[in-house]
């Protein structure tokens, strides 16, 4: 800094005026600053806390807004989605609706809403993170069956992304056990989406071993021996395949796959397996947060207006299964309909009874590692 | 960081072999100090100036029209409000906490100075993401001040305020850490003549204190603002993400990029870019400016 230091008496050499008055208002502004600080402040709570007032009244405002706190891969969808709910909702109640959105990792996401992230309302990737608010005292019991088709307006499940021209001749998923394919799939114990990676290979095990379990394990172990890069998310994963370029396949969500593609047509294409999973994304009101806001009424139609044509439309478009059927069967260019897909309560027995006998410490996924 | 006033080489010491040694060793010496400066400069360019550079092609690639929407976005634009709100209120507390508490430190004595000096350094030696955590685990809805500011329609985590405070953690001690040293090697021979000639403290400050450290606080402020900026790990873990409220431009970049909007990303990288090299500017006048105004007063 070479400042280090400064002679003696020559502080009483007078000052250049100038100089003077403006370090002493630089230092009055110094001083009064955070004051004003924290009374904007201040006042920016007092604002909201009017407007939360005044929800709550018979009378409404003339503007709302809620928050949604999703996860990585919904971006663009909410992003559509969002202006045609507040021309929905402008038309249902005069009111003008502002949507804030958060993203981020599921299982990160809901942690925070459980720390204090007000959402009013949540779409995530799994029932099992909704069910850790429900836990935490934030979403009230039977939040499941709120809305139609166990609260999951769309829904996903789970394919190859290969390289283009597919080298390795991948079709399905006994070609991914072989020796010498690698294969790109997030950690089962950190990730939601490797869960259903899991869940579905599995199915295809049992299928082909006609319900042996110890096929099964050894099919599963000889799957994850494969694996040369076990991300902790899915999207880590789908960054390790495409833009780092490592392994031959990545196991994928549809709808991140057909983004890649989207952003990569020329590198990557999709191979639909025999046998996959139906994958449930689960949306939620937050009640206590909705309750509190006076946003019960509107967060519970953001939900619900997801059901509607226009908006299952989107979701196709946005590479989300519709689970409308027939506006499903719209999609029939883009997904393979004809492709059998197991689902978590009827072959599996719900979330808790697979994360018991799957993922828990010491259980199946556990023992593979360790052999 | 004083001036490296290099020792000129003087005849007389060297020894007095035959001159052709000599002039080996010259020759020896100069191209050491060449592999020297070229390793340098190639660290600098490597590690430095590199990535810069790669900041801004990537910003460029896809055009200018990419470029100047990834930046007009309203998003962006609402993590650059808060990014340099939170900017502000980072140097301004900053500033006065660093000047109150070098001035107790450097110019007075008590039981426990040491202590406080250790104490404004923690922000330095502990990790951002815990500091975030703290904040979450105090003002969190699982933490124990969170029925206090329910009760009084407080937000801390998860909003503006908590963007703030981690970034005021964060940069604490940038201030008080560049005056400290400075205000001690000064002493306070020239404050005590003055208080024996009959001034008041605020005089006492004003006049000589103050004039004292000017440059250094300056350099201190370009510091600590530069720091706020770029700032990440504490802001993430307290922030939400919510987009367009608690969204920083440092958490914006990042969301961008995981989203596979790489020319978005560093489009909005280069906004920082461009403001650290500002900063970088300002720094360099005000150490020289400072160093100028020292030679003066030493003549």
């Amino acid at each position: 800094m070479g400042l280090k230091r400064m002679n003696g008496m020559n502080g009483f050499k007078e000052l250049n005026g100038l100089k003077k008055r403006a370090l002493l208002s630089l230092t009055l502004l110094v001083a009064a600053a955070p004051l004003a600080a924290c009374g904007s402040n201040a006042s920016t709570t007092g604002a909201a806390a009017d407007t939360q007032g005044a929800s709550a009244d018979a009378s409404k405002p003339a503007s709302v807004e809620i928050t949604n706190v999703s996860y990585d891969p919904t971006r663009e969808l909410y992003e559509a989605y969002n202006k045609i709910f507040q021309t929905h909702w402008k038309e249902k109640s005069g009111q003008d609706v502002t949507i804030v959105q958060s993203h981020g990792g599921s299982g990160k996401q809901a942690r925070s809403v459980l720390e204090g992230n007000e959402a009013d309302v949540v779409t995530l990737a799994l029932e099992q993170d909704v069910a850790e608010l429900e836990k935490g005292g934030l979403i009230e019991p039977g939040w499941v069956d709120e809305f139609d088709k166990q609260s999951s307006p769309y829904t996903s499940t789970i394919v190859f992304l290969v390289r283009k021209g597919n080298p390795k001749g991948i079709k399905d998923w006994d070609d991914i056990v072989k020796p010498g394919v690698e294969v790109i799939t997030p950690n089962p114990k950190t990730s939601g989406g490797a869960r259903w990676n899991f869940l579905a290979a599995w199915a295809y095990a049992q299928e082909h071993d006609g319900s042996d379990e110890a096929k099964s394990t050894e099919f599963i172990k000889n799957l994850y021996n494969n694996v040369t890069v076990l991300d902790t998310g899915a999207r880590g994963a789908t960054t390790t395949f495409v833009e780092n370029k490592q392994g031959d396949v990545l196991l994928a969500w549809e709808n991140e796959a057909f983004l890649s593609i989207k952003e990569h047509p020329d590198d990557y294409e999709i191979v639909t397996p025999s046998i996959s999973i139906l994958a449930q994304p689960s949306v939620a009101v937050v009640d206590e947060i909705a309750k509190k806001r006076g946003t019960e009424e509107v967060s519970k139609e953001y939900l619900q207006y997801l059901y509607s044509d226009e908006a299952q439309k989107l979701a196709g478009d946005n590479y989300y299964r519709p689970s409308n059927p027939d506006i499903l069967s719209q999609f029939s260019d883009t997904f393979d309909l004809d492709l059998k897909l197991v689902n978590i309560d009827d072959d599996f027995g719900g979330w808790e009874a697979a994360t018991e006998k799957f993922f828990a410490d010491s259980a199946i996924f556990d023992q593979i590692y360790q052999k | 960081m004083s001036d490296p006033n290099p020792i000129p080489p003087n005849p007389a010491s060297i020894p007095q072999p035959a001159a052709a040694a000599r002039n080996t060793a010259r020759a020896q010496g100069r191209t050491a100090r060449l592999v020297l400066i070229a390793l340098g400069v190639l660290f600098i360019l490597v590690m430095l100036v590199l990535p810069l550079i790669t900041v801004c092609v990537y910003a460029l690639k896809q055009g200018w029209d990419v470029f100047s929407n990834a930046i007009t976005d309203p998003y962006a634009i609402k993590a650059l409000q808060l990014t340099l709100l939170a900017t502000a209120a980072a140097v301004i507390c900053n500033t006065v906490f660093g000047l109150f508490a070098s001035w107790t430190i450097s110019k007075f004595h008590f039981r426990g100075k040491q202590f406080l000096t250790t104490l404004i350094d923690i922000p330095f030696a502990i990790s951002p993401v815990i500091a975030g955590l703290v904040f979450i685990l105090v003002f969190g809805r699982i933490g124990w001040a969170y029925d206090f500011l329910q009760a009084h329609d407080l937000k801390v985590v998860f909003a503006v305020p908590g963007v703030i405070l981690a970034t005021i953690f964060v940069t604490f001690p940038f201030v008080a850490r560049e005056l400290i040293p400075l205000m001690q090697a000064q002493g306070s021979d020239e404050e005590e003549a003055a208080a024996l000639m009959g001034a008041g403290w605020w005089t006492i400050y004003r006049k000589i204190t103050l004039p004292h450290i000017k440059w250094g606080l300056l350099y201190g402020i370009i510091l600590c603002t530069a720091r706020a900026l770029g700032e990440f790990g504490a802001v993430s873990v307290v922030s939400g993400h919510l987009r367009g409220k608690t969204n920083t431009l440092p958490l914006h970049i990042e969301i961008l990029f995981s989203e596979f909007q790489l020319t978005a990303a560093f489009a909005v990288s280069s906004i920082l870019v461009a403001a650290a090299i500002i900063i970088l500017i300002l720094r360099n006048i005000v150490e020289f400016k400072g160093r100028k105004e020292e030679h003066e007063h030493v003549r």
